[in-house]
């Protein structure tokens, strides 16, 4: 009997079971009592719980809104979408920008030109050895400073202004007609997608290439200015009242800080990422384009590029999920995102620390998990066929 | 009979000689090339005299210059000599600050001790021994107690908290990032789920919300009677963070390691735990030991968030000097005098993260 269960004491899967239940036990336990206090002290300071905040009135206003309808009046939840949306705006901003400049400098990295590339390497060793955070304030300073005031603000053709508070640029009015102008602009994708595709197989049957740039210029950006103007929308100016401009699309200069810090920033990493993707196309296949008679510009774009990118591109969708949650640092400058409106300003009115953080929290967590889906679902498709 | 004698060497042409053809090679090999020189130029020109201007042409050196007589046109740099021992102490009393430099002071006797007995047998519990002690020393020291006067560590600040808080951070989450590590490879599937959703939720937000949640939510969870310092609860959420990053990368030396390694572990019949310390972990976490680095220089960086939750960290000591009445408006020159300060550390980490690299690689070359 003894040696039985002297036997159960060393068999690898029962110390697996037991270790598991203990495991599970202690977390159990330290969350229970984590919960039991926390019901405690919430009770004890009269603090509400629940959802129903939510539906209350939010009771501030927001500096930054795009597309949303928002008014002090509005509710909780209005806010909780206007700091979603304004997250995603200045993250998919940051995301084009970032990904324009960082493969910019990591192509100029691996220039030939002696300066272009210290130029690059300068670059990068500067903005990447800084904290994002730091050159948030930085850049927000030297905006304030520099920028002029609302009154002598920099003009462009009277419908643009620049100033110390932001950029303020005509707005199209959401009406009746403007939705007629997208759906032609929608139109014009698709069929520019039909076209595209249909080259593609041409070319890949006869080898005959047709350049669709000018389709493109004609259905993409010709059609829906055309039926802008057909249809009549108006534009809505910024016009300067008081102290400032109101009216129109207004971009704050809390945006242009974050944004443009944001790009910096991660164009370091965008460009590391391609450098190291460029560098890992094997030096034949340069050799075989140039042998074939491609210019070496064709044999970067149709070549060493799409075999660089496959290498490099999973890099750069973290780069951009980081650029995501760094945009979180709004709140140093006060740019109306979701940390800064709903587990700020929200938070502060409200005082339910722990339903806010969660919600805010499930809206990052679901963004890192749709990255990463696109990132599986790249890898999949650039797996290279036949290995 | 010719007698055939060497031909003096010729010397290269000109246009061949050294600095000529570097600048033919380098910067004007082909038309695209010398456009680029010429749009390198213009950048150059464009960006770097005002940066030298401000920074040291038009800057005002002199070290007694207030505000008013600085000037606005460059950079008045007397506002970082008066607040000097603010960016390295914080607010940390005058007449204590030699507590601070002593717990600095000992990192480096402590390091230089080690360096001499290199060969020692003795050398590992020398290490242990100070990873074990030197943190209750330090503590002491910056804290008080034993006789020492005590300083709240709501007075501390500047690169000293940012120092303590980079450090309690690695040397706290990097025994944590192990286990995680572990139980993610684990077969045991609850301990592998606990292990995978921890390290993939933490990875999936942003610090900010962490911290928020360490310094807002943390004491809820804790009877009313404990009253949490607010330094501490801005440890617990960057070792919470951290932790799952170090377990990330351990894991990817965990993976590097070859099959046959715990093959043979469980073929010469060791435990379970003399497998993973004798011969999984060393080689895992040398392999690792860039990324940690690596990872320790992000750690670095984010240490700036603190000014978030109100802790004077170096970047916020800027916020703090500035709204002082006497420096108003020179928070450009601390933020460059910070990022300084900041570039020249994590520059010189990087560049120690790679000589780690070359030096640990056992790849045969």
């Amino acid at each position: 009997m003894f040696i039985k269960l002297k036997s159960l004491l060393y068999d690898n899967e029962v110390r697996a079971i037991v270790f598991q239940i203990l495991a599970v036990a202690v977390i159990a336990y330290f969350a229970y009592q984590a919960f039991d206090n926390m019901m405690l002290n919430i009770e004890q300071r009269g603090i509400r719980s629940g959802f129903g905040f939510l539906n209350d009135e939010a009771g501030f206003a927001v500096n930054d809104n795009f597309f949303l309808e928002y008014s002090p009046a509005s509710t909780n939840l209005q806010a909780f979408y206007v700091g979603i949306v304004n997250t995603l705006v200045v993250a998919i901003a940051g995301i084009f920008f970032a990904s324009i400049i960082g493969l910019i400098i990591g192509v100029a990295r691996l220039s030939s030109n002696y300066l272009i590339r210290k130029i690059a390497t300068v670059y990068i060793e500067t903005f990447r050895n800084i904290p994002i955070l730091l050159q948030i304030l930085f850049w927000y300073s030297i905006a304030l400073n520099a920028f002029p005031s609302p009154k002598n603000s920099i003009n462009f053709f009277d419908s643009i202004f620049l100033n110390s508070r932001g950029l303020y640029l005509p707005k199209p009015i959401m009406e009746g007609e403007f939705y007629l102008v997208l759906a032609s602009l929608v139109i014009g994708i698709v069929a520019y997608i039909f076209i595209k595709k249909h080259s593609n197989k041409k070319h890949d049957e006869t080898g005959v290439v047709t350049n669709t740039t000018p389709h493109f210029l004609s259905l993409v950006v010709a059609l829906p200015i055309v039926a802008y103007f057909a249809f009549g929308a108006q534009l809505e100016y910024p016009a300067l009242k008081g102290f400032n401009f109101r009216g129109g699309l207004d971009l704050s200069v809390e945006f242009f800080a974050l944004g443009f810090a944001l790009s910096v920033y991660t164009a370091t990493y965008i460009a590391e990422a391609i450098r190291s993707g460029i560098e890992s196309v094997d030096n034949g296949q340069k050799e075989a384009a140039a042998s074939m008679g491609l210019t070496q510009a064709q044999s970067l774009r149709l070549v060493v590029l799409p075999q660089a990118l496959r290498v490099a591109i999973p890099p750069i969708i973290n780069q951009y999920l980081n650029l995501t949650k760094n945009s979180s640092l709004a709140t140093a400058v006060g740019y109306s995102e979701l940390v800064t409106v709903f587990s700020g300003t929200v938070l502060n009115v409200v005082g339910q620390a722990i339903e806010i953080i969660i919600l805010t929290m499930l809206v990052y967590l679901t963004i890192s998990l749709v990255i990463s889906l696109i990132l599986n679902i790249f890898n999949k498709k650039m797996q290279i066929k036949g290995k | 009979m010719a007698i055939y004698s060497l031909k003096e060497t010729k010397q290269p042409p000109q246009s061949q000689t050294k600095a000529i053809l570097w600048l033919k090679d380098n910067l004007f090999s082909s038309a695209l090339n010398v456009l680029l020189t010429f749009v390198a130029l213009y950048i150059l020109y464009l960006l770097l005299p005002p940066i030298l201007n401000w920074t040291i042409f038009d800057a005002n050196f002199d070290m007694t210059a207030d505000n008013q007589s600085c000037g606005r046109e460059g950079a008045c740099w007397s506002f970082i000599n008066a607040n000097l021992k603010m960016f390295i102490y914080g607010f940390y009393p005058q007449e204590e600050l030699w507590r601070v430099n002593t717990m600095f002071g000992l990192i480096a006797v402590l390091i230089a001790f080690g360096s001499l007995i290199k060969n020692s047998q003795y050398r590992a519990h020398y290490i242990i021994g100070s990873f074990l002690i030197y943190p209750v020393v330090a503590f002491i020291l910056l804290h008080g107690g034993l006789g020492l006067e005590v300083v709240e560590t709501d007075k501390w600040g500047g690169l000293t908290l940012t120092v303590v808080v980079a450090a309690v951070g690695i040397v706290a989450s990097f025994p944590l990032g192990i286990l995680f590590a572990l139980g993610r490879q684990s077969e045991m599937r609850v301990v592998k789920f606990i292990s995978v959703v921890y390290i993939e939720f933490v990875r999936g937000v942003p610090l900010i919300t962490i911290l928020f949640m360490a310094s807002v939510v943390l004491p809820l969870f804790f009877s009313a009677g404990m009253d949490f310092d607010k330094l501490l609860r801005a440890l617990i959420g960057i070792t919470l963070f951290q932790t799952a990053y170090i377990a990330e990368v351990i894991r990817g030396g965990l993976q590097a390691i070859p099959r046959g390694q715990y093959e043979a572990a469980d073929a010469a019949g060791l435990s379970f735990m003399q497998k993973t310390t004798l011969v999984i972990l060393p080689q895992a976490l040398k392999i690792s030991i860039p990324n940690i680095v690596g990872s320790f220089i992000s750690l670095f960086k984010d240490t700036t968030l603190l000014l978030i939750i109100g802790l004077f960290d170096m970047l916020a000591i800027v916020g703090a000097a500035t709204s002082n009445s006497n420096w108003l408006g020179r928070e450009t020159e601390g933020y460059v005098f910070v990022a300084m300060v900041i570039w020249v550390i994590l520059y010189s980490m990087s560049h120690y993260s790679k000589r780690l690299e070359v030096r640990f690689s056992t790849e045969h070359k």
